[in-house]
């Protein structure tokens, strides 16, 4: 990937991150409303696959936003250019994508 | 008269490439005084060594840009009375640029950029340079024409230029007004380069580097927006990117 398209990812992980959070708040304080216990979420996340789906989207996005936007600061900061440090940031942003999806796919298999 | 003339309190950074240092200055002060008359006071009354650059005095060549009190400004049409603070001034060469010497920057840098932008006209008609038949019909109500016209009136002065943090800290970047003048031109329905210019603004140096943060057109003397242009820019690239169909 290229600066250009590394660019316009970033744009459309921002599109799908706002939404995303939304969504997210929205749930939270719907499910939160009388209370929480371990076992009640875990009774919604099990098995729920449009819940899976949604926070994996969420993960990678998070992850390619974040480590694209970091890229840029690192660039401008410490002069950090070129085309391995493009596929470090590509690989940190797989990572941290990765975990967050990981612990979804924790939540759900539970 | 009698009384004594007011004085402006005048510092004037005096140095090369290598370096250099503040020098103080008094120079009368005098109504509608430019902050280029005071530099012009002080070369042709105290030092005439002092090196600075100007040429038309009524804000058309561009030349006579340099940082007064920490903002770029065209120092032939900013006057004193708007800018100094308590009579005092300070003024430097502009930023991002090499340092020829005193007060007159190097622009080779800035307008080698213009070029790497792909900022010449290129004739759709005439590819070989070769005058036209017909005078071109560009209707002013057009959305292309008005988004060129909103940024043809640059004097190439460099203010946005100096202003731009992100020229700081990427020096490969072009920078905004390079990437202003390559959007007229790409919104120029006579020209015939649209899609080699879109790659010579794309990516890490060009258009992509830009933050939005819209210094340039803060600073730019001519009203001028670049940073709306570099978006127009961004906007124009979205899909071609993806594909990847520019480097
Ligand atoms: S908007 Fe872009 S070009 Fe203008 S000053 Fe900010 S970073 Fe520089
Ligand atoms: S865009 Fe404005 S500030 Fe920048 S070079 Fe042109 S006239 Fe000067
Ligand atoms: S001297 Fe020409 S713009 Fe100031």
């Amino acid at each position: 990937m290229n600066g250009v398209q590394l660019w316009a990812v970033q744009r459309a992980t921002a599109m799908v991150l706002a939404l995303a959070v939304v969504v997210h708040l929205v749930t939270i304080l719907v499910a939160v409303r009388g209370g929480l216990s371990a076992a009640e979420i875990i009774g919604r996340t099990r098995g729920n696959w449009a819940w899976l789906g949604f926070y994996s989207v969420f993960a990678l996005a998070a992850g390619l936003h974040g480590a694209i936007g970091l890229r840029a600061i690192a660039a401008e900061w410490a002069g950090w250019r070129g085309r391995g440090y493009d596929l470090a940031w590509i690989g940190i942003a797989l990572l941290t994508a990765a975990f967050g999806i990981r612990a979804a796919w924790g939540l759900y298999s539970a | 008269m009698g009384e004594a003339t007011a004085m402006l309190r005048v510092k004037v950074w005096r140095g090369n490439a290598e370096g250099g240092a503040m020098a103080d200055y008094a120079v009368p002060a005098r109504a509608n005084q430019t902050v280029l008359d005071v530099v012009t006071h002080i070369q042709r009354e105290v030092d005439p060594t002092l090196a600075y650059r100007f040429a038309c005095r009524v804000g058309m060549c561009g030349s006579c840009a340099m940082v007064v009190n920490g903002r770029p400004r065209w120092t032939c049409r900013t006057h004193v009375s708007r800018v100094a603070q308590d009579g005092a001034l300070e003024l430097r060469p502009l930023s991002n640029l090499p340092v020829i010497r005193d007060l007159a920057t190097d622009m080779a840098p800035f307008f080698d950029k213009w070029a790497k932008a792909r900022g010449t006209f290129q004739p759709k008609d005439a590819p070989d340079g070769s005058v036209p038949d017909d005078f071109a019909v560009v209707p002013p109500a057009t959305k292309q024409r008005q988004q060129a016209d909103a940024g043809i009136e640059c004097i190439g002065c460099g203010v946005c230029y100096s202003g731009c943090d992100i020229v700081a800290w990427n020096p490969d970047y072009l920078g905004p007004a390079a990437l202003n003048r390559a959007w007229t031109l790409v919104n120029d329905v006579r020209d015939g380069a649209r899609k080699d210019r879109l790659a010579a603004v794309a990516g890490d140096a060009g258009c992509h580097a830009c933050h939005s943060t819209q210094s340039c057109t803060a600073h730019c003397p001519k009203g001028i927006d670049p940073s709306g242009a570099i978006a127009g820019l961004k906007r124009s690239l979205f899909w071609p990117g993806f594909k990847g169909g520019v480097r």
